[in-house]
């Protein structure tokens, strides 16, 4: 009998360790930056030292386990005080939706917007939502950015020389005749993580700004311009080009972007297709690289290229946590100057606190140069949907491989387009 | 205490009952709310159109069955997965079964061998399919393969073979099916190795006695013997290699195109890629129908076999 009971506590203790506890004087992060961990336990203990409030930094990597892991703790009830909600911006709605993240506005406003004007516009837009936004969540600001990031190319100044190439291409066709050059000694191309489909999103939707506007993209992303329109083509057409002069590394359709990290660091390729972040990566796998920042090189000299940028990394705070309190004043601190310089050096990312870029390292000022350059999906007005993003760059991957054309693959978004517009209307009749 | 009449003791009978059922309780619990309400909750989302996290999960019928099955993407992920299988039947267990065919024999480091052997079920998906990447990358370094297979076949002259082995169509699914099972002959040797050595010796001796030679006591012999194990080997191969994905993962990312889509990498493209849970859901049950029904059909062949 007494095992029975045994084994009944212990069964209701096991349920007991799946329900969420707050603790008072502890407040538990959740993230996926591998490289920071280090970084943030020894801002926790700083924290500790001189609050007295404990701060535990959990770690969840990769960032797809990260975005499964906090979807399941949500289904669950039991996300931690403070997290980041990964990909677009439909995701974060959801948590908003469910209760999972606070409305910082009135904190982000006190004392004059104090708070608020420390960061950077564009990161703090990153987690803004406007008046009448498409998603339908009350105006305000629901994330506090911890650094700011753009995605740009990057170019290894040791390989251009070595193809007697001097400063880096301006134009598209100018880094055409480069990648030739550059193969003519041996030397490869471009490579960027393409195996994970948002970049080729990302390097897309950079041509697709240049070649016909955000006001066009937006129309196409309502339904009022079709894929098969011809600017869209062109942007299409940009892989096709890259593929048959062989611009591209072998084999960049499957490359995660760590592998082409490495490739770019160990001068396998003379272009890389990168996000801020690298500058930390690069340094550590070869502190010998010579490399500068360059913009992806326009097609439409006429229009300014714009690339993606703004909030690195976001956190929110639980809307149902009772640590509320003290996990804002913990983001307040966090977004602070020192801390931020802090975080800059140790870690080599661009700071959100406007205050501390002065401070920072001179490859990553390049990069900051561009924060006036930059957008992204979670702050343009509309975004595609998934279905059609999905399409959208597995056809690109496919005609990356040479198995499709252009105007095949915009024929296929188009119609996954239509399809997913009909049951968007059929659903909105219900 | 059996011998008390428990008729005339009411309370004791009582006592008897409730004591056999609180000893199957916890594991009733645990039945229930692992396996059985899950599985409800399950059906019930593959009904509904669902984020995954917002409170309103809309009820949409049969509407996510309907779509799967025009769902090309989907049965294709199917028939690559059906490939994987086929070469894991195949070449996987072929090797298995000659490795342990000569594993059963006394050989010098026998032991060793299967030890070796069994190694790579072992490892981790994820590692084996980082070490795979790298043997078949593709990229190269001053006009040098990088990857170790590209390098080897320039080095023997073979150059117009070397190539994107995973990002290349043709040959990314067969180099994913080829790695699975390589990962996975190890445990099909065990299985088969034990099944060879619960085979009577004496069956073989009285078989020489007769004047049988090696092949016809192969055939005779230890193939019928190893019926009811080969069955349970590919059922096991059938279910394993069906829900492959990890290794897919790991090897290939997001995948090229939609070459290297199996099952569960959809199912977990419409979960967390395109945020569907209950279309996710109804995958989900869909594919474990399919499953189902394949090891009822391997089931029966194999009732049919020991029959005959």
């Amino acid at each position: 009998m007494k095992k029975i009971f045994f084994t009944i506590f212990i069964l209701c203790l096991a349920l007991a360790g799946c329900t969420p506890s707050s603790k008072p004087n502890m407040i538990t992060i959740w993230h996926w930056m591998t490289d920071r961990q280090d970084t943030f336990v020894k801002l926790a203990e700083q924290y500790q030292a001189q609050t007295g409030i404990k701060v535990r930094f959990e770690l969840y990597a990769p960032s797809d386990i990260y975005s499964r892991k906090i979807i399941a703790a949500a289904q669950a009830r039991v996300l931690p005080d403070i997290y980041g909600v990964l990909g677009e911006k439909k995701k974060l709605v959801s948590f908003i939706e469910g209760g999972f993240v606070a409305d910082l506005t009135s904190e982000f406003q006190d004392n004059d917007a104090e708070w608020e004007k420390s960061l950077f516009p564009k990161a703090v837009n990153v987690n803004r939502f406007e008046e009448k936004n498409i998603y339908k969540i009350k105006p305000g600001i629901y994330g506090v950015p911890l650094d700011v990031t753009n995605i740009q190319m990057l170019y290894n100044q040791t390989l251009l020389a070595k193809a007697g190439v001097k400063i880096p291409p301006s134009t598209f066709s100018e880094f055409i005749d480069v990648a030739s050059a550059l193969k003519r000694v041996g030397i490869d191309g471009l490579v960027s993580g393409w195996g994970e489909t948002w970049m080729i999103d990302c390097f897309a939707s950079n041509y697709a700004f240049n070649i016909m506007g955000e006001e066009k993209v937006m129309a196409t992303f309502r339904g009022e311009i079709s894929y098969t329109d011809e600017d869209w083509i062109k942007v299409f057409n940009i892989f096709k080009v890259l593929s048959d002069k062989k611009v591209l590394v072998d084999g960049i359709v499957t490359k995660g972007n760590k592998y082409a990290e490495q490739d770019f660091a160990l001068e396998r390729a003379a272009f890389a297709f990168n996000g801020s972040w690298c500058v930390n990566v690069y340094d550590k796998m070869n502190p010998d690289l010579r490399y500068g920042v360059m913009l992806p090189p326009p097609i439409n000299t006429e229009r300014p290229m714009q690339i993606w940028g703004g909030a690195g990394s976001s956190f929110v705070v639980n809307g149902i946590s009772e640590n509320k309190k003290l996990a804002i004043a913990f983001l307040k601190w966090l977004t602070a100057k020192e801390q931020q310089v802090f975080l800059a050096r140790e870690t080599k990312n661009l700071p959100a606190n406007r205050d501390a870029l002065s401070l920072i390292p001179k490859v990553l000022s390049e990069f900051a140069r561009a924060m006036d350059d930059t957008t992204h999906p979670s702050i343009w007005k509309y975004n595609e949907d998934p279905l059609v993003i999905e399409t959208f760059d597995k056809g690109i991957q496919s005609i990356i491989i040479g198995e499709s054309q252009p105007e095949d693959v915009a024929q296929e978004v188009q119609v996954v387009k239509e399809r997913e517009m009909e049951k968007t209307k059929k659903r909105s009749k219900q | 205490m059996n011998s008390i009449n428990t008729k005339r003791f009411p309370f004791l009978e009582f006592k008897n009952i409730s004591e056999n059922y609180l000893f199957i309780l916890p594991a009733v619990i645990i039945f229930c709310v692992f396996y059985i309400y899950p599985f409800f909750e399950i059906f019930n989302l593959s009904l509904r159109e669902w984020n995954g996290i917002s409170l309103a999960k809309d009820f949409v019928g049969l509407a996510n069955f309907k779509e799967i099955l025009q769902d090309k993407i989907w049965w294709s992920s199917m028939w690559h997965a059906a490939y994987i299988t086929l070469i894991a039947l195949t070449f996987q267990n072929a090797l298995a079964f000659a490795l342990a065919l000569s594993c059963d024999r006394d050989i010098r480091l026998r032991k060793f061998y299967r030890v070796v052997f069994y190694l790579p079920p072992v490892l981790s998906e994820i590692v084996v399919g980082l070490i795979w990447q790298w043997i078949l990358y593709a990229g190269t370094q001053n006009g040098e393969s990088v990857g170790l297979l590209n390098y080897f076949l320039a080095k023997i002259h073979m150059n117009h073979l070397v190539h994107g082995w995973l990002s290349d169509p043709k040959t990314a699914l067969t180099c994913i099916a080829v790695v699975h099972s390589w990962k996975g002959f190890g445990w099909g040797f065990i299985i088969l190795l034990a099944g060879l050595q619960t085979i009577d010796r004496q069956l073989y001796e009285a078989a020489r006695v007769d004047g049988a030679g090696a092949f016809s006591i192969f055939k005779n012999v230890t193939i019928p013997m190893m019926i009811p194990v080969f069955v349970m080997v590919m059922v096991l191969t059938i279910l394993g290699s069906m829900q492959v994905f990890v290794l897919v993962l790991s090897m290939v990312g997001q995948g090229l195109v939609y070459h290297t889509e199996v099952p569960v990498t959809r199912i977990l493209a419409s979960m967390t890629g395109t945020s569907r849970f209950g279309y996710a859901c109804a995958q989900g049950i869909v594919f474990g129908l399919v499953l189902m029904l394949a090891s009822f059909t391997l089931n029966k062949i194999s009732r049919k076999f020991k029959q005959e």
